[in-house]
């Protein structure tokens, strides 16, 4: 993916989301950090807001309570009439569009980064919903320069079927950040260091775009979602075989899928077509346990 | 240290528990698949019952509904009357506890495992009580040394009070603690490393019933003290977390001075103990609402005397 010259007018108004997933623990503790002492992500004419979109599911430490904010933002939802049986989120996500939208319009935030974990072996990963923002394409290239050697890799979700609307699809620029393997409910050093870091890279490189700064064309790897895979299962519903542990850690790199699944449980036995390539695969994470999906990406 | 002394009939009525905590899932997952497929914890002498402990929690893959199942054998929980509105693991406890107990009674079940995952990473631990059979420290020995993959420990779990684990409710109970493994995840090496504990435990006792001997021997165990919270603001929030000198090394020695968390203002918090310390549950996540960081234990080098055949073997039935 390449991005071309382009002039665009100035960043003013950020935010950064974190607790969208009340048990993604990395982005609840930095930006209740930052809300009692900012000091780390101010940069000079940038207004920078960090903000705890669903603080319900992060007081309970649990993903979501009704429905997964980060599947909210979609017009329907957000064009529905207030009223207090709606799901808390869908509520929540019409008061965020409020604050920070409304999603479409030209008064909506520039950039929202939006910070989560997952329990996969990801490690740092931008994620990109739209090929053509060149602007996006110069931020990542810039943060993956800075993070090198450390990996960090870039995921784009751009697919007719497969893209959701995330909380960060109300502003023009939306960042999705996601680090791990970290299990829910925990918050390990090395990763909130890692998050720590992605952020202060791409409030850098936005506050040298602001200064003027030039940056020449550049090329990015992306890796492209192309498919969400099930679990095998019984028929009650159940997991009925294992992501094989030759995949569990596997990331990033190409693997013919010989044996995507494993034997559990002597139940039975998948091999999976042996034609698809898999990478970026966050297998496992628990909202996959229950949507009955993991992501296949060329 | 003195060892409760060894069965003197063989165990014939054996049960091994998983979904204690419903989103732990090693546990689970073995749970369904026996109730499907009992055949795997069969031995020539018994069949090992399987048992989903909570299945309400592990439905909705939670650690518990109302609260944990895994606390809840106390004595005031085993012996309260119902009541409609009770939690839903009071309700469960007192059902198991008719099933493999009474706790404390001669009716209880011989054997109880009691299976488990951890966010730490802790290998293969086995936990037992501190003043637990020469029997189940004789088991510990034998899964230790079938346990090749995966470093094998032994934890002596010493309450503050009473007893009030699933595990207590047998005669002689043990849980099998294996980590890292994130909440609400199977991962396969994980699930194939219980499994093999699991079935390694049964062959022991099969061994101990058809009159097997099993030597005298020495062994190093860890033996709880105490316990530290994270560091936390006045409102009780997280200030900081586990130093990336610590994640991950549980059972490896810490010295006094040695830094154990990293405020989110950069300074780290230094161990203020006065000896070598070993924790364990560093970083457990269902540990952060009960104030716990990490389990602190001591290291100890124990003699476990000779488990001699049983009188009463069952060799002639095979």
């Amino acid at each position: 993916m390449t991005s071309c010259d382009f002039t665009e007018e100035p960043i003013k108004k950020i935010a950064i989301f974190g607790g969208t997933h009340g048990n993604e623990l990395t982005g609840v503790f930095l930006v209740k950090h930052w809300l009692e002492n900012g000091a780390e992500i101010q940069r000079t004419g940038l207004e920078v807001k960090p903000f705890i979109t669903n603080p319900r599911a992060v007081e309970k430490c649990t993903r979501y309570i009704d429905c997964d904010l980060n599947r909210a933002f979609d017009l329907e939802n957000l064009g529905k009439k207030v009223s207090e049986d709606l799901p808390y989120e869908v509520r929540r996500a019409q008061e965020i569009n409020h604050l920070f939208g409304p999603k479409n319009s030209e008064n909506s935030y520039d950039i929202i980064f939006d910070l989560h974990n997952t329990t996969s072996n990801m490690g740092c990963t931008l994620i990109l919903e739209d090929s053509r923002n060149d602007f996006l394409i110069q931020m990542f290239h810039y943060i993956k320069t800075s993070l090198a050697p450390l990996p960090c890799y870039v995921y784009l979700i751009e697919h007719p079927s497969l893209k959701y609307a995330t909380t960060r699809s109300i502003a023009k620029h939306p960042v999705g950040i996601e680090v791990g393997p970290q299990p829910q409910g925990v918050l390990r050093a090395d990763i909130l260091d890692q998050m720590r870091k992605m952020i202060k890279y791409a409030l850098d490189f936005i506050h040298n775009f602001n200064e003027g700064k030039e940056f020449p064309p550049c090329s990015v790897e992306v890796y492209k979602i192309m498919d969400k895979v099930d679990y095998p299962r019984n028929e009650s519903g159940e997991i009925a075989a294992l992501i094989h542990p030759n995949l569990q850690a596997i990331c990033m790199h190409t693997q013919v899928g010989e044996q995507l699944f494993w034997r559990s449980c002597g139940l039975m036995t998948l091999v999976y077509n042996g034609q698809i390539m898999v990478q970026n695969v966050p297998a496992n994470t628990t909202c996959n346990m229950r949507i009955h999906s993991y992501m296949l990406a060329l | 240290m003195s060892w409760l002394p060894a069965p003197q009939e063989p165990l014939l009525r054996v049960a091994v528990a998983g979904g204690t905590h419903g989103n732990e899932l090693c546990g689970v997952f073995l749970a369904r698949h026996w109730l499907r497929c009992p055949e795997e914890l069969k031995r020539p002498s018994f069949s090992a019952i399987p048992i989903l402990a909570n299945p309400e929690a592990s439905a909705i893959c939670r650690r518990y509904v109302h609260k944990d199942l895994n606390r809840s054998f106390t004595s005031t929980v085993l012996s309260s009357k119902a009541t409609p509105d009770e939690p839903y693991e009071v309700t469960r406890a007192r059902e198991l506890n008719q099933w493999l107990g009474p706790k404390g009674s001669g009716q209880a079940f011989d054997f109880t495992l009691d299976l488990h995952n951890t966010t730490a990473n802790m290998g293969a631990c086995i936990i037992t009580k501190a003043n637990c059979s020469v029997f189940a420290m004789h088991m510990c020995r034998y899964l230790q040394l079938q346990s090749l993959e995966l470093p094998c420990r032994v934890f002596l779990f010493q309450p503050s009070g009473e007893t009030f684990s699933l595990d207590s409710v047998a005669k002689i109970g043990m849980a099998l603690e294996l980590g890292p493994q994130p909440q609400g995840v199977l991962r396969a090496d994980r699930f194939s490393q219980m499994r093999a504990l699991v079935a390694s435990s049964l062959d022991f006792i099969e061994l101990f019933n058809q009159g097997t001997a099993f030597p005298a021997f020495e062994m190093e165990v860890y033996k709880n003290f105490g316990e530290e919270d994270f560091p936390r603001t006045e409102a009780g929030d997280l200030a900081g977390v586990v130093h990336p000198q610590l994640q991950d090394r549980d059972f490896e020695p810490l010295q006094p001075g040695a830094p154990i968390f990293q405020l989110f203002s950069g300074e780290d918090v230094l161990y203020q103990g006065d000896r070598t310390m070993y924790p364990i549950f560093i970083n457990e996540a269902a540990y952060y609402k009960t104030h716990k960081a990490f389990i602190k234990t001591e290291k100890i080098m124990t003699s476990v005397p000779a488990l001699p055949p049983l009188p009463s073997a069952l060799t002639h039935s095979l």
